[in-house]
């Protein structure tokens, strides 16, 4: 059995405790929630937090809620709870998609969105699916709260914008009209990390796609927004002409490494191939949503 | 040669023998009650861990324990240069060459083996090993094979007296000459590089051992992870020098060996090291990375074959050359005499006029072991081989690949067969099986589908395997491990009141031991299986032999129980004799009781006789009381398991990805004692097929460094990546094994693998690509019609 180094332990009752704590112990301390990434790579002593401050108990940041135009996720929010929601389903189906491939039913009982974002792997699901759904994080300090873009949030590989004595408590999606989104993922087996995925959303606007959202996984920093697949989309029609050139435009616009999962240049294929499939579908869902609204 | 259908036993039935019941030892593992080997707790027992080198070559500069010795839970570190001073710095492998327990001079794989600390508990083990201070000068390392025979590559084996390269050995089977004869006169001639890569059996255990030696009365007892307890006692003895009987090997509950746990491992050897130093008893259990990294990997044989045909698709001949990577040190286990093991079996299932192999042995810096992992010493590269040459065969032809294969396979009246590399096929036939599994997977309207599906642009692919096995090792005049031949002991003695324990010398890691030895036993004397105790796994306890592996448990042990039944049935009949007042010759045997003959109201059962046997009953002269028996059974030959797998495949094109959407296997083991744990081990061999095929490598960069630690990077499939199997079978016993079964357990393993990646090549239309067939790997061979040998 793989042992982690010897560690304290807290258990926060409240944010604010959780935040004192966090401020005490500085930068030895790591927050547990799911602890999928966390334990493992504490086993495999590849981390070595001296405090944990386990924010199981926490549950205020357990909430799925529709406010105004957009839906809260508090950052505890299971992956299971996010899979079983309904109103998420009904307005982001990129998340279910997503879902139902992150890892298997064991992980997605205990992993929480907050913690997928936090942990800011750079094949990790969720992280794209904010990108395509332009996403805000919510990050909560001693001074108070500050909103960040996904794009803001997410700063490198295992590198996020919550700083020291911060925790993330929870996720904003806007709620658009005429929404559709989809996600699409290539494994190796059920429950392996992205060999690459792609997540589009939009909305319809007359028969114009708007709101473009493009967030690639696993194919390198900076696909969580894709700029120039988005600018390209935005105001267009949609046409298999177009979802060509948004896949061309992807696996230019990405930068995929070799390793065991595959090769730079299937990456980058993926990279186009599954945008292609990932707008087709969210157009498809989108129309049927305005069909819906109408 | 026929072929006999099985009795139909309805599955309620509680068979007295053979036929379809639930696992004796299965109340316990269900209960999460089973006994493993991490279970065992000993009073004042300590825990070890091991450093290992995270260099796949270096030179040991320093090592520094200071600061390990200090910890204040730590109760010893060991070095090689502590073993060295016992003596045990080095130690035999099963295959004659020497293994580091502990490293000297340098390392030679990353993982490898370099202190050993005993402390109070297991984390302040892993603690301590963080605190010793490793010097390294690292070195150029040898990663590939191909690579390993260059004139300037480092030598990996610089400790063995005037070793200039990495060779390790030559060998070759067959007739060169003959071969090169149907070569030089057939129309067609194919050849094909390829790897088979080097994969890792994964048992859900790992190896791991609680060593405990007796200071006073100098008993060591070891209870191990070991697949075959009574040629671990012995080695032991050899190296260690401790007295064979005062060795005690206990393997009990395993969980899962696949060959994994058939060698010894330098953290069994440190355990009982720890445990004579501090004078407690000492438990060491490696974890996943440490199995993944370390122990005994499987195949790694880069393979470039030829085959020969007419222009009608007789095959002529076949030929191969092989380069063997055995890692840093060479420690595959197989019989003395077979350094390739049984790889010279490749001629497959065909009738074939000449054949040849030439394999050549290397030394890389990889982790040793080798053969390892369900394969029937080497079975399943020669299955690989032959398979794959068949279907580029076919390609070159423009043939079908079942129509290829029919014309090929040896026929019914061809039994025995002797084939070009020197076995003899024990009984078969082979057309019939494969007729059988044609007909279940609706072969020619899979083809017209397929067709349809090509039209629209759609990826879908139909691959074939029959494979020839060649398991039960084996005959004591021709195989042997170290010197030990592989005959196996079994003990049986029918207690007064009928019960009645049968002592085998294999070991059960899932198999169904406890229920399939009770079934050959009830079928031999009629007592229920229920009724007889199975033991096994403890060397003070049962007879000697060498094991289970290579499917060897049914050929060999069943044999032995089988024949030990038959002695006590003998000897029951004398005492019934006596019990009725008539003579032995006078009496029949119906199942549980010896009768009358022409008289059956006149019987006893074989209740009644162990209760006589034990009581006061006069016996004949020279006739002993009791009712118990042993033998050693020396298998006359091997036997030859067979099978015809098809498998059907859809692929993306736009991602590579594989899903296999049907599988039907019809295997032939002989006779079939339990149906049910047959179809088990079926079960699970696809299922290992399946990932070999598409996920699984013990990958390395170009340093050396292993890539594949963890289930996060060697993948094995799950439910979710594996059809519904449609199994069936049919039946030719073996005619030289007692009850003619000829072993099941790595059948799956070894004839799946090429019907997956027949099937995925087949729905690409490339005629060859290296395992493992990941999305990447496929779409790359879509893409240009190739792809590269993975690393």
């Amino acid at each position: 059995m793989q042992v982690p180094a010897s560690f304290d332990y807290e258990r926060a009752r409240s944010v604010d405790e959780a935040l004192e704590l966090l401020r005490r112990h500085g930068e030895e301390a790591r927050v547990v929630a799911g602890g999928h990434s966390l334990l493992p790579m504490m086993k495999l002593r590849l981390a070595g937090p001296e405090v944990l401050i386990d924010i199981n108990d926490l549950t205020e940041l357990d909430h799925i809620d529709l406010v105004g135009d957009e839906l809260r996720v508090g950052a505890l929010t299971r992956h299971r709870a996010l899979l079983e929601s309904e109103s998420v389903g009904r307005y982001f189906p990129i998340v279910h998609d997503a879902e139902r491939v992150i890892a298997d039913p064991p992980v997605r009982n205990r992993g929480t969105i907050g913690g997928s974002l936090c942990q800011a792997d750079p094949s990790e699901d969720l992280s794209a699916v904010c990108g395509a759904l332009h996403a805000r994080a919510v990050i909560r300090g001693a001074e108070g709260e500050r909103v960040v873009s996904m794009a803001d949030f997410h700063q490198g590989p295992y590198e996020t914008a919550v700083g020291v004595g911060e925790m993330l408590v929870e996720v904003r999606i806007p709620v658009l009209p005429g929404a559709g989104s989809a996600y699409e993922k290539v494994e190796r087996k059920a429950g392996d990390w992205a060999v690459a995925a792609a997540g589009v959303a939009l909305t319809l606007r007359e028969g114009r796609i708007a709101d473009a959202g493009v967030g690639l996984a696993a194919v390198g920093a900076g696909a969580l927004n894709l700029h120039a697949v988005q600018t390209l989309m935005n105001g267009s029609e949609p046409s298999e002409a177009l979802y060509e050139e948004a896949g061309r435009v992807a696996s230019a616009n990405c930068s995929p490494v070799t390793d065991s999962r595959g090769s730079e240049d299937y990456k980058r294929h993926l990279a186009g191939e599954l945008t292609r499939r990932a707008l087709r579908r969210a157009v498809a869902r989108a129309a049927r949503s305005t069909a819906r609204e109408a | 040669m026929t072929t006999v259908d099985e009795p139909a036993v309805a599955p309620e039935e509680r068979p007295i023998g053979f036929g379809r019941m639930k696992r004796k030892e299965d109340p316990r593992f269900v209960r999460g009650k089973g006994r493993y080997v991490d279970d065992i707790k000993l009073p004042g027992m300590l825990h070890g861990a091991v450093l290992r080198s995270p260099f796949a070559h270096a030179r040991i500069v320093s090592i520094d324990t200071s600061a390990a010795e200090a910890h204040p839970k730590v109760r010893a570190v060991v070095t090689g240069e502590t073993l060295a001073g016992l003596g045990l710095a080095w130690m035999p492998t099963l295959s004659m060459d020497t293994q580091a327990v502990l490293a000297t001079d340098k390392v030679r794989f990353q993982g490898q083996e370099v202190a050993f600390v005993v402390a109070e508990d297991h984390y302040a083990a892993r603690d301590a090993i963080e605190l010793i201070d490793v010097e390294y000068e690292p070195l150029d390392a040898v990663v590939n094979a191909r690579h390993a025979l260059a004139p300037e590559a480092p030598v990996v084996r610089d400790d063995l007296e005037g070793r200039t390269d990495n060779h390790i050995f030559d060998w070759e089977a067959g007739d060169a000459d003959a071969t090169e004869e149907v070569f030089a006169r057939a129309d067609v001639v194919v050849g094909q590089t390829m790897l088979y890569p080097r994969v890792h059996p994964a048992p859900l255990e790992t190896c791991g051992a609680v060593a405990s030696m007796d200071p006073v009365d100098g008993r060591l007892t070891l209870y191990s992870t070991t697949q075959a307890p009574h040629a671990h006692r012995t080695l032991y003895a050899m190296v260690a020098g401790l007295p064979e009987h005062k060795i005690r090997v206990v393997s009990p509950d395993i969980g899962g060996g696949f060959g994994n746990k058939v060698g010894i491992y330098p953290g069994y050897v440190c355990a009982i090291v720890g445990s004579i130093l501090t004078g407690r008893p000492v438990k060491w259990m490696e974890d996943r990375s440490e199995n993944l990294m370390s122990t005994s990997f499987a195949r790694d044989y880069h393979m470039t074959g030829e085959i020969a045909a007419t222009r009608e698709g007789r095959i002529l001949g076949v030929r191969v050359k092989v380069l063997a990577d055995h890692g840093a040190f060479n420690s595959t286990a197989q019989p003395t005499k077979y350094p390739a093991g049984f790889f010279h079996i490749f001629t497959g299932s065909y009738d074939i006029e000449a054949a040849h192999c030439a394999v050549t042995g290397v030394y890389t810096n990889k982790a040793p072991g080798g053969v390892a992992y369900a394969c029937s010493f080497r079975v399943t590269e020669a299955v690989y081989l032959i398979e794959r040459m068949v279907d580029c065969l076919a390609d070159e032809l423009g043939a079908d690949p079942a129509e290829l294969r029919m014309l090929n396979l040896l026929r019914p009246e061809q039994f025995p067969y002797e084939n070009k590399t020197g076995w003899t096929y024990d009984s078969g036939d082979y057309p019939a099986c494969l007729r059988k599994a044609l007909d279940i997977a609706g072969y020619e309207e899979l083809r017209q589908e397929q067709r349809e599906k090509r039209a629209r642009g759609e990826l879908m692919g139909i691959g074939l395997s029959f494979f020839t096995e060649t398991v039960g090792a084996g005959p004591r005049k021709h195989m042997d491990i170290l010197g030990l031949g592989m005959a196996d002991g079994c003990e049986l003695r029918v207690h007064p009141t009928g019960k009645a324990v049968v002592r085998l010398s294999v070991q059960t890691q899932g198999q169904g031991h406890e229920t399939t030895f009770a079934q050959i036993v009830a079928e031999e004397l009629g007592i229920p299986p229920e009724d007889i105790d199975v033991v096994h796994g403890d060397t003070d306890q049962t007879p000697f032999g060498l094991g289970t592996y290579g499917s060897r448990s049914t050929p060999v042990s069943g044999a032995a129980a089988a024949v030990v039944a038959r002695k006590v049935r003998d000897k029951a009949r004398i005492i019934a004799g006596a019990m009725l007042e008539v003579a032995p010759d006078d009496l029949e045997w119906t199942k549980g009781r010896w009768s009358v003959k022409g008289d059956p109201a006149v019987t006893r059962t074989i209740q009644e006789i162990a209760l006589a046997a034990h009581g006061s009953l006069e016996l004949p002269d020279g006739v002993e009381g009791h009712l118990e028996a042993t033998t050693v059974y020396n298998p006359p030959n091997l036997t030859y398991p067979f099978g015809a797998y098809i498998c059907v495949v859809d692929v993306d094109p736009g991602t590579g990805t594989v899903k296999v959407r049907r599988f039907v296997a019809v295997d032939d083991c002989g006779t079939r004692i339990n149906p049910m744990i047959i179809e088990g081990q079926v079960h699970g061999g696809l299922a290992d097929g399946v990932g070999m095929a598409l996920m699984e490598i013990i990958g390395f960069d170009e340093d050396g460094n292993c890539l594949s630690g963890s289930f996060m990077d060697y993948l094995l499939p799950t439910a979710l990546e594996v059809p519904a199997w449609e199994l069936d079978h049919t039946v030719t016993p073996s005619p030289h094994h007692p009850i003619g079964a000829k072993g099941i357990g790595e059948s799956a393993t070894v004839g799946s693998p090429p019907a997956v990646v027949n099937a995925v090549l087949d729905a690409i239309g490339v005629r060859h690509a290296d395992m493992p067939l990941t999305p990447s790997r496929v779409w790359q061979a879509l893409d240009r019609g190739e792809v590269e040998a993975p690393q």
